[in-house]
């Protein structure tokens, strides 16, 4: 697995990219941190009518609408059991999107300890840096607003 | 329990409400959820009116006009004098790192939004839905009735994962970083981007001043822990540009 890292981090565009994510790199304004820019977008979202499923157990899941960033479709899903979230699936990322996901594992390693998934914190709301109309359509928030939870 | 999503200043806006009482009867419920679906609508026309009369991207709205030099502060609602106020306030709590001129053009969109859910908070307790959330563009409200909310914090570089839970009720929650927008909170004092943080989440009692103060502190960098430790009420989680987090003595994290 590490040696599998290893190997996409040290592609060029890897290294330039894990490079610029040093705080000391970042060049002004106009020059976003790589491990952030996943995360934007510069198209306007397709949406797609959502679909909600009963599994076994009680237990359901819904789908996000699929939001068109500048990287390629991504689409999320949330399985909901007992009125909470059991389980956070990724159904599309473009692959530059899961390039970027892998060196930023490399790069915050902390971080990555420290993270949580929305699965096991069960959670009524989230708390992050203000999005837009079309940044909610791919939102953690988005999904507990669709499951009614 | 009542669940709204409303489109509103460029961005969403996510109310649940619960029951009041859980053993009420059928009737009593019927009426609660009567009462708070009007306070929701109520809720949600004021964002709305607040939208046209804050909004920098409606030329005709009443700050528009007001930073164009166009009408007085006599000729505008009376909101405007008061959201102008707080700003003042902010500023001086801040050290200046609350601007209203951020970019150099009359702007109070960094407080308005946060005052705006507080109100809209405030109308809901007053029409007896006390026990509530209210989250706009991921700044939330919680209301004063009891019940154990868990607030998840978005992890400013791992979209769909969380650093960290908030519980509690009564209390506001605001988490300022560039993972939404990119770099766009300026260190007043520099002009220049703000860097240091990736994102920092704080939490106090009402949203008007902790998320005037969210903005202020990524603004501030990791200077912003010491500060928040000195202020009262206020509490502080932060996650650095290298990949670090910190918090503050009494942040009511799980």
């Amino acid at each position: 697995m590490r040696r599998a890292l290893l190997a996409v981090v040290a592609t060029a565009i890897g290294l330039a990219l894990l490079l610029s994510f040093k705080p000391h790199d970042v060049t002004g304004a106009t020059q976003p941190p790589a491990a952030l820019a996943q995360t934007q977008t510069s198209a306007t979202p397709a949406p797609t009518s959502s679909t909600s499923s009963e599994g076994s157990a009680g237990a359901r899941t819904v789908d996000g609408d699929v939001a068109d960033t500048r990287w390629g479709p991504v689409q999320v899903r949330i399985s909901v059991s007992g009125g909470k979230i059991s389980d956070v699936q990724v159904l599309q990322a473009p692959n530059e999107n899961r390039r970027d996901v892998e060196i930023n594992d490399r790069a915050l390693p902390v971080l990555q300890e420290e993270a949580l998934s929305a699965q096991s914190a069960q959670i009524d709301s989230v708390s992050g840096a203000t999005y837009t109309s079309d940044g909610y359509t791919r939102s953690l928030q988005s999904a507990i607003d669709r499951a009614g939870l | 329990m009542t669940r709204h999503v409303e489109h509103a200043m460029g961005t969403v806006f996510s109310f649940d409400v619960r029951d009041a009482d859980p053993d009420a009867t059928a009737s009593t419920t019927a009426r609660a959820d009567d009462a708070t679906a009007g306070a929701v609508a109520r809720a949600v026309a004021w964002l709305h009116h607040v939208d046209a009369v804050f909004s920098t991207y409606r030329p005709d709205s009443a700050i528009s006009r007001l930073g164009r030099g166009e009408i007085e502060l006599s000729g505008c609602p009376p909101e405007v004098a008061q959201v102008l106020s707080l700003c003042a306030q902010a500023e001086h709590d801040t050290n200046g790192y609350f601007t209203i001129y951020p970019g150099g053009r009359l702007d109070p969109s960094g407080l308005v939004k946060g005052w705006a859910i507080e109100e809209a908070s405030r109308i809901l307790s007053e029409a007896g839905a006390r026990r509530h959330c209210v989250n706009g563009g991921g700044d939330i409200q919680l209301g004063p009735g009891p019940s154990p909310w868990r607030i998840g914090i978005a992890h400013p570089a791992r979209p769909g994962a969380l650093c960290t839970v908030v519980t509690g009720h009564d209390l506001a929650i605001a988490t300022s970083g560039s993972a939404e927008r990119g770099p766009h909170i300026l260190d007043p004092h520099t002009g220049r981007a703000a860097d240091a943080l990736l994102s920092i989440t704080l939490v106090g009692p009402r949203l008007t001043a902790v998320d005037a103060f969210a903005t202020a502190a990524f603004a501030m960098g990791d200077a912003a822990r010491d500060w928040v430790e000195e202020t009262s009420g206020l509490e502080a989680f932060a996650v650095t540009a290298s990949g670090d987090t910190w918090r503050t003595r009494g942040f009511p994290a799980l």
